[in-house]
């Protein structure tokens, strides 16, 4: 699975194989000279051996050479430094906007069927770990990996005997940094999950204080708090401990190498078969050796979540795309409003059908209304009409043409769209009317607000036109919302209508605006709604009577009563009750 | 940050005994170069091998000793943290449930869980390192370059020349850079702010065609943010060289004086290396130190806005409060004059001067426009707000009066938004009565519509609910909590636009079913449908927060012009007058 990953990676990587291969170049540069600096040093020390024995004529040279050394090793680090940040984040941007288009170019049910947090976590969370742990993990796997084995290539140089005594020690250094990276990462894991149940519950019992105290439940939430609040000490203590071991067990794996190495490389000296100036630069040796291996046992479990991560990443792109258009799909750019679905069959999911059987004409510049329980599939239809799905069965004409035949884009354009969770995007009150045309002029865009009676309330906004739509449109209320995208939709002038309306929380004086807007806007247009309120019920051309999925009835209002049947079961509900009060 | 010292009494013990423990961490690891350095000038100089296994032994001795000491004082920062941490986010949570609904919401519930989580393990992370590094750092800084000094105080002027540098080094690098950061947070938090529009309004997005310019505002965002990064990159990449530069420097530089003194017979071979070593430790610790200060910084902040909630005093309290019984006679729910204003006496009012009376075993019906004050109206019952004015009776009895347990014990309320909490559908259903009988749980699915899907789902009762009853339909999510509210059988129902979810059939047949089944109960339903209050005993009309009017569907009608705008408005002109 890893492999597969990596390759992939790999693929994002290629564009910028150039600093790739400057930073590998100037990581094996950077850790070769940090290297041959405590051989230098060592060099210098032994020139230095006691009162009035200091070669002086020796020892410039050595220093100047010891200089360049670190000018360019800090040379080499800082170009290092500098490549990998560049490929990190061009190729996160990069993952970024291909995950992006990706889903930009998935069917909508890719996207109903996600969970939107989960979505939203992968471009951005997601990417991030890869970033940190793959590509900043790999250059410190490499450095550290080279730094080892230069460590011991410049060990075995000067004397074998001692590098053996390092290499012997390093088994050590290795499981005390897995044992600590493996107790730890198991340990953080728990610890987050319980930090992440135990802020799940702060953000039910403290969103929700309503409700705590109408039911009197503050104790009893005090005491789960409590008891998860002990899980987290138990597991934070645990995970606090085991990571802080790292330090202490580092530093305690380098004493002893120190010690090793100083008792045997004194020794060695005593029978001159090393000089003080090489045992210095063992001395200098053992003591950085162990950090790359705990560097790479860090690595390696971030490496892993940075490999779940990227997985989570290439699973977006792997979805499948939209079908492809037809190859002789048309480009529609008007109609007359001839709607005809002729036996259609549609179900989200396979073996469960939800539409069957379903047939309908509207005539040009009729009103369409779809009534029914809740959940009995009235937005699938709006689903259905868009293309945002397509149907398994039948088809769905416009004037005539299949629209499978057109393409997806200009069958849209054909339709304006009000649905009931109106949305808005971050921009100005003009930038989201002209949303479907751009170079609107502000003459339009104003005459547009008029028409859906928006005008008026977007005037006495602070900045009228100008004012920002929050992120979630939190200044603006429900009602004014969807006049504004009733305006937005009032501005491309649409030959056809979809509407959901709004089941409630509407001002009504906002709400008899909409009203008028609506009504304004379904003259002459052929128009399907999703309807709730009675009047427009009444006063459709054709009600569709949906239960579970399928159309059982089909007229218009007076026909449906005399029927008898659910439609008149569904209307006369609503009034006995009102009779009995 | 000082208020919240008393969190540390507990752990008296750890706080005290772990830096020491540290401290003598840090000495021994002091004295290992000076061991190293009479290895080399005694042992080796005089060819002693005893005398250098001696030394070396003492060395692994010192390491052994060492270890023993680290682990004790990482083991004591792990409890008195964690334990600090534990005893803190318990406060906070009790104190945060007992503050008022207004001071949560000008606080905000997102930003009361990042301070009971993310603030609170920012003050962990300092009282660990207070017990783990504040002594140990600065000790090993101080103590190399005294252990320098001791050894050559004419060499000992290089350490006094690098050591500023570097620090210079670490603040300039540092200042620079964590501004930067701020700015890619926000370029991050506009990433997943286009994603999340994205993914919301794909609908739309779609029906226009605009994919195109959404992706380009995406690639552009994107974009900006690998800019930026790779701009804050250039300058951290700058902080590993320098202080290479500077330490390798200073070695380069006691390497050459230090010749000189050895030359003099000032110095000896070792302490040569004894100086080189002591130059690493320092610089090792002045990283440390440097991460220190951030940790603090963000401590101290962290700090302020956990304190800010301690400091605010609930602003309502039931103290002193004792059960009440009933005045006979009186109605059930009474308001006299009662006004109210969600920032404070005088200021902009919610509710102005609402007198109406509701006697038991009513529905009344309140309706108007959004912002016309009706949640606020029912919100003072259960006294989650205090009337800026006038007084709000129950039974007779001044609300203020009551235990909040005796008050809110009657009350079975359905909010606006329909929330259900992880566990089950039973043990959601049993919120206001642990021990409620499943049969007493089916009657009230029965009542509030819940009954058919409940029966329908394969586990029934104990079909498990996610957080926030994400795996629940809205309309039955809001059917589950009318039914909530109806187990126990209060005394008072309120219905703050709870069928909103529901299409009118639905909403019809529960309403008829409460009326069937809920007798002697005080019904109180807000909404903004006509058709749901139009059989109401009494219906109250709000406008802007003033009663607009007071009566029947037949009285309204004929003397409110707001009331019949809204009936004109939603049901058809027969509907209306029927």
């Amino acid at each position: 699975m890893n492999k597969q990953v990596i390759k992939r990676l790999l693929g994002f990587l290629k564009p910028y194989g150039g600093y790739l291969i400057a930073a590998l170049v100037s990581a094996v540069l950077n850790v070769t000279l940090t290297l041959l600096a405590p051989v230098l040093i060592g060099d210098g020390v032994d020139r230095i051996i006691g009162k009035g024995q200091v070669d002086f004529k020796g020892l410039a040279p050595i220093l100047l050479w010891l200089g360049f050394a670190i000018l360019f090793a800090a040379l080499f680090q800082w170009i290092m430094t500098l490549c990998t940040n560049i490929v990190t984040h061009r190729t996160v941007r990069d993952l970024r906007i291909a995950v992006f288009h990706k889903l930009n170019r998935v069917p909508l049910k890719t996207i109903d069927s996600n969970s939107h947090g989960d979505l939203i976590s992968r471009v951005v969370n997601d990417i991030d770990q890869v970033s940190d742990g793959l590509l900043q993990g790999f250059s410190q796997l490499f450095t550290g990996v080279i730094t080892i084995v230069g460590t011991l290539v410049f060990m075995l140089s000067i004397n074998w005997v001692i590098a053996l005594v390092v290499v012997l020690v390093t088994p050590l250094s290795l499981f005390v940094a897995s044992f600590i990276a493996k107790r730890s990462y198991n340990m953080f894991r728990e610890q987050s999950a319980v930090r992440g149940e135990l802020g799940g519950y702060v953000e039910e019992m403290v969103g929700n204080q309503k409700i705590v105290k109408t039911f009197r439940y503050e104790e009893r939430a005090q005491q789960h708090f409590e008891q998860v609040n002990a899980r987290l000490y138990d597991c934070g203590v645990k995970a606090q401990f085991y990571s802080s071991l790292t330090n202490p067990c580092t530093r305690f794996v380098n004493g002893v190498v120190y010690a090793a190495v100083g008792i045997i490389g004194a020794v060695s000296a005593i029978s001159g078969r090393l000089t003080v100036g090489q045992l210095s630069c063992f001395l200098s040796y053992a003591n950085q050796y162990t950090k790359p291996f705990n560097e790479i046992s860090g690595v390696v479990t971030e490496l892993q979540s940075a490999f779940a991560s990227a997985k989570r990443v290439f699973d977006v792109l792997d979805e499948e795309d939209e079908p492809a258009e037809e190859p002789n799909a048309v480009q529609v750019r008007d109609c007359q409003g001839f709607v005809q679905l002729s036996d259609v069959a549609f179900s989200y999911r396979k073996g469960v059908p939800l539409i069957q059987g379903l047939n309908l004409t509207a005539k040009p510049g009729q009103k369409i209304a779809i009534v029914g329980p809740t959940g009995c599939g009235k937005t699938t239809i709006i689903n259905l009409l868009m293309r945002f799905y397509d149907i398994q069965q039948g088809r769905i004409e416009v004037d005539g043409t299949d629209i499978r035949q057109m393409t997806r884009q200009s069958l849209r354009s054909l339709y304006g769209m009000v649905l009931q969770d109106t949305w808005l995007f971050s921009g100005t009150v003009r930038d989201n009317i002209a949303y479907g045309k751009p170079d609107a002029t502000d003459d339009e865009v104003v005459a547009a607000a008029k028409a859906a009676h928006a005008h008026s309330f977007i005037k006495r906004l602070e900045k009228g036109y100008d004012t920002l739509v929050a992120e979630d449109g939190g200044n603006l209320s429900q009602g004014q919302k969807q006049l504004l995208s009733i305006a937005r939709v009032m501005l491309i002038d649409p030959p056809m209508l979809i509407l959901d309306e709004a089941t409630s929380s509407i001002d009504t004086r906002t709400e008899i605006r909409i009203q008028k807007a609506f009504n304004k806007m379904m003259e002459g247009r052929t128009s399907f709604i999703v309807a709730h309120r009675l009047s427009t019920i009444r006063e459709a051309d054709v009600i569709l009577v949906m239960k579970d999925g399928s159309i059982i009835e089909q007229g218009r209002h007076e026909e449906l009563l005399s029927k008898n049947g659910f439609y008149a079961n569904l209307y006369n509900s609503q009034f006995a009750v009102e009779d009995a009060g | 940050m000082f208020k919240l010292i008393r969190y540390l009494k507990p752990f008296k013990k750890q706080v005290i005994l772990g830096p020491i423990f540290k401290l003598m961490e840090a000495i021994f690891e002091l004295i290992v170069p000076l061991v190293m350095a009479r290895i080399i000038d005694v042992g080796v100089h005089s060819r002693d091998v005893g005398y250098v296994l001696k030394m070396g032994g003492l060395m692994v001795l010192l390491g052994v000793v060492g270890l023993g000491c680290a682990l004790t004082c990482q083991y004591f920062a792990a409890r008195a943290s964690q334990g600090v941490g534990t005893l803190l986010r318990n406060d906070l949570f009790a104190h945060i449930g007992k503050l008022s609904h207004s001071q949560i919401d000008s606080v905000g519930t997102a930003s009361l869980i990042t301070r009971v989580t993310n603030d609170v393990n920012q003050l962990q992370v300092a009282v660990a390192m207070l017990i783990r590094l504040v002594v140990r750092a600065p000790f090993l800084v101080l103590g190399a370059a005294v252990m320098a000094m001791l050894l050559d105080l004419k060499l000992s002027l290089v350490f006094l020349a690098a050591v500023p540098l570097v620090a210079l080094t670490l603040y300039l690098v540092m200042s620079r850079s964590t501004p930067f950061y701020k700015t890619i947070q926000k370029k991050l938090d506009k990433i997943a702010l286009i994603t999340r529009e994205n993914l919301e309004g794909v609908r739309v997005i779609r029906a226009f065609s605009k994919q195109e310019s959404e992706m380009e505002r995406f690639d552009e965002a994107s974009g900006d943010l690998a800019k930026s990064a790779v701009r804050v990159g250039r300058i951290s990449a700058l902080l590993n060289p320098i202080t290479y530069v500077i330490m390798n420097g200073a070695i380069l530089a006691i390497l050459w004086f230090g010749g000189m003194r050895v030359q003099s017979g000032a110095l000896m071979q070792g302490q040569i290396i004894a100086f080189v070593n002591y130059m690493t430790q320092i610089l090792l610790a002045l990283v440390v130190l440097a991460n220190l200060v951030v940790i603090f910084t963000k401590a101290a902040a962290s700090a302020v806005r956990v304190n800010e909630i301690f400091a605010m005093e609930p602003s309502l309290t039931d103290r002193g409060n004792t059960q009440k019984s009933p005045v006979p006679g009186a109605p059930k729910i009474e308001f006299q004059d009662v006004s109210f204003s969600y920032y404070g006496k005088g200021q902009e009012e919610a509710l102005s001067h609402v007198s109406v009376s509701i006697p038991e075993g009513q529905t009344v019906g309140i309706i108007g426009g959004t912002g016309s004050g009706k949640s606020t109206l029912v919100n003072l019952i259960p006294r989650f707000y205090e009337a800026t004015g006038g007084k709000i009776l129950v039974d007779g009895v001044d609300v203020r009066d009551y235990p909040f347990e005796q008050l809110r014990e009657q009350i079975g309320m359905v909010p606006q938004r329909a929330v259900l909490f992880e566990g089950t559908i039973a043990s959601n259903l049993r919120w206001a009565k642990e021990d409620a009988e499943e049969a007493e749980l089916m009657r009230v699915l029965d009542t509030a519509q819940a009954r058919e899907f409940v029966d329908k789902l394969p586990e029934g009762l104990d079909t498990p609910v996610v957080q926030g009853g994400k795996n629940l339909s809205g309309g039955q999510k809001q059917r589950l909590t009318i039914a909530r509210a109806l187990v126990g059988g209060p005394k008072i129902l309120i219905l703050d636009d709870s069928a909103s979810a529901l299409d009118f059939a639905t909403d019809a047949a529960l309403r008829r079913a409460l009326k069937q089944d809920t007798k002697g109960m005080t019904v109180l339903m807000v909404s903004q449908r006509a058709a749901t209050v139009k059989g109401a005993d009494q219906i109250i009309v709000l406008d802007d927060g003033n009663v607009a009017g007071i009566g029947s569907h037949q009285e309204l009608m004929d003397a409110c012009d707001v009331y019949r705008e809204i009936c004109l408005s939603q049901l058809s002109a027969e509907e209306a007058v029927q």
